[in-house]
């Protein structure tokens, strides 16, 4: 087997952070790396040299325009012959992430999926780190069997800069299979209200709020701050005052500023936040746990401090 | 008649994990175990299903001592039978080692029409098994789904892409993975829960399903050497006052200071 890295796309801003950490893979492994392009009326392959591509391998057919994840998996197991990789990357997009699951079946090894970190160990394994438990913790995973794969998210690696590098351009001829899965409709997905996920500014209410009529304070709050009003598990799924909650197997979110009000800060919950930028809590009882992952804590009655709060931040804005 | 296997996963319910302050490991001994959120669903939708048409829905998992109690869930809301490999070798083993059992498993089975599974298992968040066993028992594979119904052998679904909504239509048999969206599981009556007891279950190790455990442990490829919490990299300001007015207006400070009002 040679020492190569593939990298593989379909998101084409993705691909190029891949590239960064390809290149980076490859030359610890003294080995090149390879890119495999699939797509129709492919114009772009020459540009994937500067990114450190020697050889980008190129898929091109009619039948490869849309997505269909056993005919991008027949070009796949071609790129791998001619690549012969050590390590495969793919994309960690929703299409990249069943296709290396289809692909890591076809080639008989494993697969870690959306890989934070990687590295080649001593032995030349790949070594990932990678969300586990829902998003609260942290597993490190060797992959032991050759070729490795691993899917990355978007950002989870720097995009590099474009270079001199100089590559050649191979094409692949790959039989398309006639598709078992049809498509009949492409809808666009409205874009726009992106809900608590693209939400900038949260305010979350949990077990502090004694009544369903009570949420009015922390609505009140959102309208002063243009907030998203979100909830902890059990407001949602116990009360069944909101719809939807924060956390596990709930919405992880995001946002530049979380405001979590009479909120204990379970771990489940914490899972889901975790991104925040800033994270403020309001509860009364000094012992709760969000206070030991918030940015600025108040402990106090949410009854007497959100109205308080709601007048001092109107008088801010003026 | 359509026969519906519903592949399940119990893992610990995470709603009542916690992790150790000092190492910041996962504390998982001795946690209620339940069947993944999302897996959870896929069962829903196989009941819809059968509930829709005629059929019979077949829980399959793979699991250790307690995925019995886990599946009498499943059993409870609808699942005609259960079958369960357990087998104390295979603990441990990858996504690939994983969905070669449950190959296996599901070949043991016998006929169907459907494999129906959740996206991913939130403990592994691997997101790997239901394509792999679609590649192994070359079947086309639909993933994502928040839509389904069921035509005279065929399928069609709507796929939960980032940029679109995807409507397809496939043959039977098929794979089928859907996404959390796609219903709200129901609550099991008293009298069901009752009833679930008396439905078949049967326990089946590597051999049962005609395998060699040590081989298929030999194929895991992708081994776990840690888990823990990330470190807590937070400003922890408590806001302390004589009042709690003026800690309130120390709080609109801070918020300000965060440009959190800033447009």
């Amino acid at each position: 087997m040679a020492q190569n890295v593939l990298a593989f796309s379909e998101d084409r801003g993705l691909l190029i952070q891949l590239l960064g950490k390809g290149k980076e893979l490859a030359d610890s492994l003294g080995g090149e790396l390879n890119v495999l392009l699939v797509g129709s009326n492919i114009s772009d392959s020459g540009e994937l040299a500067q990114y450190g591509s020697k050889k980008t391998l190129v898929a091109d057919d009619p039948g490869f325009e849309h997505f269909s994840v056993e005919a991008y998996k027949e070009a796949f197991l071609k790129a791998v012959e001619a690549s012969d990789p050590r390590i495969i990357l793919i994309g960690a997009t929703k299409r990249g992430k069943e296709l290396a699951a289809r692909v890591a079946a076809a080639l008989d090894t494993g697969c870690m999926t959306e890989c934070l970190s990687l590295e080649v160990d001593e032995e030349g394994n790949l070594v990932g780190e990678r969300l586990t438990y829902a998003g609260s913790t942290i597993a490190t995973e060797v992959s032991r069997r050759a070729p490795h794969i691993a899917t990355i998210p978007s950002r989870a690696f720097e995009t590099p800069e474009p270079g001199e590098g100089v590559g050649e351009i191979v094409t692949l001829d790959v039989s398309i299979p006639e598709p078992r899965v049809k498509v009949v409709e492409r809808r666009d997905k409205v874009k726009g209200d992106m809900g608590l996920e693209g939400a900038p500014i949260i305010v979350s209410a949990g077990r502090g709020f004694k009544a369903k009529e009570d949420l009015k304070l922390l609505e009140e709050l959102a309208g002063v701050l243009e907030a998203k009003v979100g909830c902890s598990r059990p407001i949602s799924a116990d009360l069944g005052w909101m719809e939807d909650w924060i956390g596990i197997s709930g919405r992880k979110v995001s946002p530049k500023f979380y405001l979590a009000c009479g909120i204990s800060g379970t771990i489940q919950h914490v899972a889901g936040i975790r991104d925040s930028q800033i994270i403020v809590s309001i509860n009364e009882d000094a012992n709760a746990n969000i206070h030991e992952i918030s940015d600025y804590s108040l402990v106090g009655d949410l009854y007497t401090v959100l109205p308080a709060l709601i007048k001092a931040l109107k008088e801010k804005i003026g | 008649m359509a026969r519906i296997i519903v592949l399940l996963k119990d893992i610990v319910d995470l709603t009542e994990m916690k992790v150790d302050p000092e190492t910041r490991q996962p504390k998982t001994e001795g946690v209620k175990r339940k069947i993944s959120e999302v897996d959870k669903r896929a069962l829903e939708t196989a009941i819809k299903l059968k509930e829709s048409g005629e059929g019979e829905v077949i829980a399959l998992s793979m699991g250790g001592s307690g995925t019995r109690t886990a599946l009498l869930a499943a059993l409870a809301m609808g699942a005609d039978a259960a079958y369960i490999i357990n087998d104390e070798a295979l603990a441990g083993v990858d996504a690939l080692a994983t969905s070669k059992v449950l190959k296996a498993a599901v070949e043991k089975l016998g006929d169907y029409d459907l494999i129906i599974g959740g996206e991913m298992a939130l403990d592994s968040l691997s997101a790997q098994v239901c394509p792999r066993l679609a590649e192994l028992l070359g079947l086309p594979q639909v993933t994502y789904v928040k839509e389904i119904e069921l035509g005279e052998g065929t399928l069609r679904a709507v796929r939960d892409l980032e940029d679109v909504d995807e409507v397809v239509e496939v043959d039977l048999p098929a794979v089928v993975a859907v996404v959390r969206e796609v219903n709200e599981p129901r609550i099991p009556s008293l009298m069901n829960i009752m009833k679930a007891k008396r439905k078949p279950t049967e326990e089946w190790d590597a051999e049962a399903v005609g395998l060699s455990a040590e081989e298929v442990k030999a194929s895991s490829s992708v081994e776990v050497l840690k888990v823990e919490a990330p470190k807590v990299d937070r400003k922890r300001i408590v806001i302390k006052a004589d009042t709690i007015e003026d800690a309130v207006l120390q709080l609109a400070e801070a918020i300000v200071s965060e440009g959190v009002l800033e447009r």
